[in-house]
C-alpha cells in the first residue's frame, strides 16, 4: 500500500509539471495560435536560471521562483517580438517548425556548455525533510510543489476567466482585429501573453530543479508527454489543461503501480482514445 | 447614372463643425483595389448615411476609417488630425467607435463582459443606467453568453458597448440587417436619441427607407467611389436616381 501512495505522489508531482506546462501551452495557443515547441527548452531555461542565480549570484530558491519566470519570460517576449509575430495568419506548421528550431538551438547551446548530465540544485532548507502521514511518508518539498502548482494554475485560470484583463485575452483570441478597434493594444497583449506562458514554463523549471536536477534535455524529455496532455485536454482550454495535467499525472502514477510496463505509454494510449472519440479533446471546442 | 466620381464633398450640413474629412481614400484587400478615391465630410452632430449596393465599398470605407484594412492611401482627418497611418487602437482612443456588420459579439464572454469590454477612451460615455434605459433587454440578459442572444439583442449589445466608451463618433455598419421590423424601429429610435445626445453617426445602410428616418445626409457609393450626395430634405426629389443607384 505504501508503494501505491508513493506512486500516487509521484503522479501528482508529474501532474503538477504537466499542468503548469500545458497551461502555458494552452494560453499561448489560444492567443497566438502557435504550437510552442520551444516550451520544453524554456522550462529547462527556468531551471538553469535558478541554478545560475544560486551559484553565480547567491540568490536563493525563493527569489528564483520570482526572478527566473521574469527573466525567461522577457527572453520569450523578445522571441515573440523578433520572430513569432511574423507568423500571424500563417499555417500552424510554420510556428511549429520555428519553435522546434528554437528549442533545438537553445538545448544545443546549453548542452554544448553543460553536457548532458544533471547539475545539482539543493532543496531549500525550509522545505527539507518530510512528514509521516500515518499511511505514507510525505517529503515536504514534493507536497509544496503540488500545492504551489495548484495555486498558480488556479490563479492563472482566475486571471483569464474572471478578470477584465482575461476578458480582453479571451475576446482577442476570437477576434483580435475588433478588440484592437476598441482601443486595446493587441500586439502588446500578445507579447505579454507569450511572456506569461513562457514564465509558467520557467516556474515549472524552478520547481523541478531540486527534484530532477538541472539538465539541458530535461524539457525535451517532458514536452512530448505535455503535448499529449494538451491534446487530451483540448487545445486552448485553460481549465481542461489544468485538470487533464493533474489527472494524467495520477493515471501515470497508478499505471506504474499496477502495470509498470505500460507507464510510459498510457498517456499516449489515452490520447489516441480521446482523439478517436472526441477529436477536439475533452474540454476543447471545435475550431 | 453619373460617369465620374465626385472629387469634392458634395453636401455641407448647416450645423456643426467638420469632424471627419475623407479625401481621395483608396483601399486594398490584398491585391484587390476596392476604394478608388472616396471623398466626403461628416459634420459634428449629424447622422450621415452611406448608401449603395452590395460590394460597392461602404463597409470598406468604414473599415478604412477605423484602420482595420490591409492597405489604405489618401487622407482621413478626424477633428483635423490625420489618421490615415494610425493603428486602429489609436484611432479608437481618439474617439471613433465601430459597430461591425457581423456585430462581433464574443462567444467566450457573457453579456456583461461583452458590454464592459471596450475600454473607456475618454469622458462623456453613457453610464450603464442610461444604456439599460435604451436597451432594457440587455439588463435582463447580463449573465447569458453573448452569442445566445437573439439577433436583435446582439445588435443592441453591439451598439450599447460602444456607447460607454466616450467615443463621440459612431460608425454603424448595417445595424438593421436581418432584423424584424419592430427591432428595426427600436434601432431607429435609438439612433435618433443618440443624435439628440450629441453623437455624430456615420451609418452604412442598404435599407434607405430605414435610413430616411434617421439620416441628415446621404452619400451614394458605387464601385469604390462616391457618385452622389444629397440632404434628407432632397430625398423625395432624388428618389428616381436612388432607385437606379440601388437597383430597387
Amino acid at each position: 500500500m505504501q508503494a501505491l501512495y508513493a506512486q500516487l505522489l509521484v503522479g501528482l508531482i508529474n501532474g503538477s509539471f504537466y499542468a503548469l506546462l500545458s497551461l502555458g501551452l494552452a494560453v499561448i495557443f489560444g492567443m497566438l495560435n502557435i504550437i510552442n515547441f520551444a516550451h520544453g527548452a524554456l522550462y529547462m531555461m527556468g531551471a538553469f536560471v535558478a541554478y545560475f542565480l544560486l551559484n553565480l549570484g547567491g540568490i536563493n530558491y525563493w527569489w528564483a521562483l520570482l526572478l527566473a519566470p521574469i527573466i525567461v519570460g522577457i527572453f520569450g517576449m523578445i522571441l515573440e517580438r523578433t520572430m513569432l509575430q511574423w507568423l500571424t495568419g500563417l499555417d500552424h506548421l510554420y510556428g511549429l517548425l520555428l519553435t522546434f528550431g528554437i528549442a533545438l538551438i537553445v538545448q544545443g547551446v546549453f548542452q554544448n556548455y553543460f553536457g548532458s548530465s544533471g547539475l545539482p540544485y539543493a532543496i531549500p532548507d525550509q522545505l527539507k525533510g518530510g512528514m509521516n502521514l500515518g499511511f505514507m511518508f510525505l517529503p515536504v518539498y514534493r507536497g509544496w510543489v503540488v500545492i504551489f502548482s495548484l495555486v498558480v494554475c488556479l490563479a492563472t485560470w482566475f486571471l483569464i476567466e474572471k478578470t477584465r484583463l482575461g476578458a480582453y485575452l479571451r475576446a482577442a483570441t476570437e477576434n483580435p482585429t475588433l478588440v484592437r478597434a476598441f482601443g486595446i493594444n493587441v500586439p502588446r497583449m500578445i507579447t505579454l501573453t507569450y511572456g506569461l506562458g513562457v514564465g509558467l514554463a520557467a516556474l515549472a523549471g524552478v520547481l523541478s530543479a531540486p527534484i530532477n536536477q538541472v539538465r539541458p534535455l530535461m524539457g525535451a524529455d517532458l514536452i512530448i508527454v505535455v503535448f499529449a496532455v494538451v491534446v487530451i485536454g483540448g487545445m486552448g482550454s485553460i481549465m481542461g489543461s489544468i485538470i487533464t495535467g493533474f489527472a494524467l499525472g495520477v493515471i501515470e502514477g497508478l499505471t506504474k503501480y499496477f502495470y509498470p510496463e505500460a507507464s510510459n505509454t498510457v498517456v499516449f494510449v489515452l490520447m489516441v482514445l480521446v482523439l478517436l472519440v472526441k477529436p477536439t479533446g475533452l474540454t476543447g471546442r471545435a475550431a | 447614372m453619373p460617369e465620374t466620381a465626385m472629387t469634392e464633398a458634395p453636401v455641407k450640413a448647416a450645423s456643426g463643425g467638420n469632424i471627419l474629412q475623407v479625401r481621395n481614400l483608396e483601399a486594398w484587400y490584398g491585391e484587390s483595389h476596392i476604394l478608388h478615391g472616396i471623398n466626403f465630410d461628416v459634420n459634428a452632430g449629424e447622422v450621415v448615411t452611406l448608401l449603395g449596393r452590395n460590394g460597392a465599398g461602404k463597409t470598406t470605407t468604414l473599415k478604412s476609417i477605423m484602420g482595420i484594412i490591409g492597405k489604405r492611401a489618401g487622407s482621413i482627418k478626424f477633428n483635423n488630425q490625420e489618421i490615415i497611418r494610425a493603428t486602429s487602437d489609436k484611432i479608437a482612443r481618439m474617439g471613433i467607435a465601430f459597430c461591425p456588420e457581423e456585430r462581433g459579439i464574443f462567444s467566450s464572454l457573457d453579456v456583461r463582459e461583452n458590454l464592459l469590454l471596450p475600454p473607456v477612451v475618454r469622458a462623456g460615455g453613457l453610464p450603464l443606467e442610461q444604456i439599460f434605459d435604451l436597451f432594457p433587454n440587455l439588463k435582463e440578459r447580463l449573465n447569458s453568453q453573448g452569442t445566445k442572444l437573439s439577433g436583435g439583442e446582439q445588435q443592441m449589445l453591439a451598439i450599447a458597448r460602444i456607447l460607454r466608451t466616450g467615443a463621440s463618433f459612431l460608425m454603424l455598419d448595417e445595424p438593421t440587417e436581418g432584423l424584424a421590423p419592430v427591432i428595426i424601429q427600436q434601432i431607429g429610435h435609438t439612433i435618433a436619441r443618440l443624435k439628440k445626445e450629441g453623437f455624430t453617426i456615420l451609418l452604412v445602410e442598404q435599407n434607405f427607407r430605414f435610413a430616411s428616418t434617421v439620416a441628415d445626409r446621404y452619400y451614394v457609393v458605387e464601385h469604390g467611389k462616391i457618385i452622389d450626395g444629397f440632404a434628407n430634405a432632397e430625398l423625395a426629389a432624388n428618389m428616381d436616381k436612388l432607385h437606379t443607384y440601388l437597383g430597387v
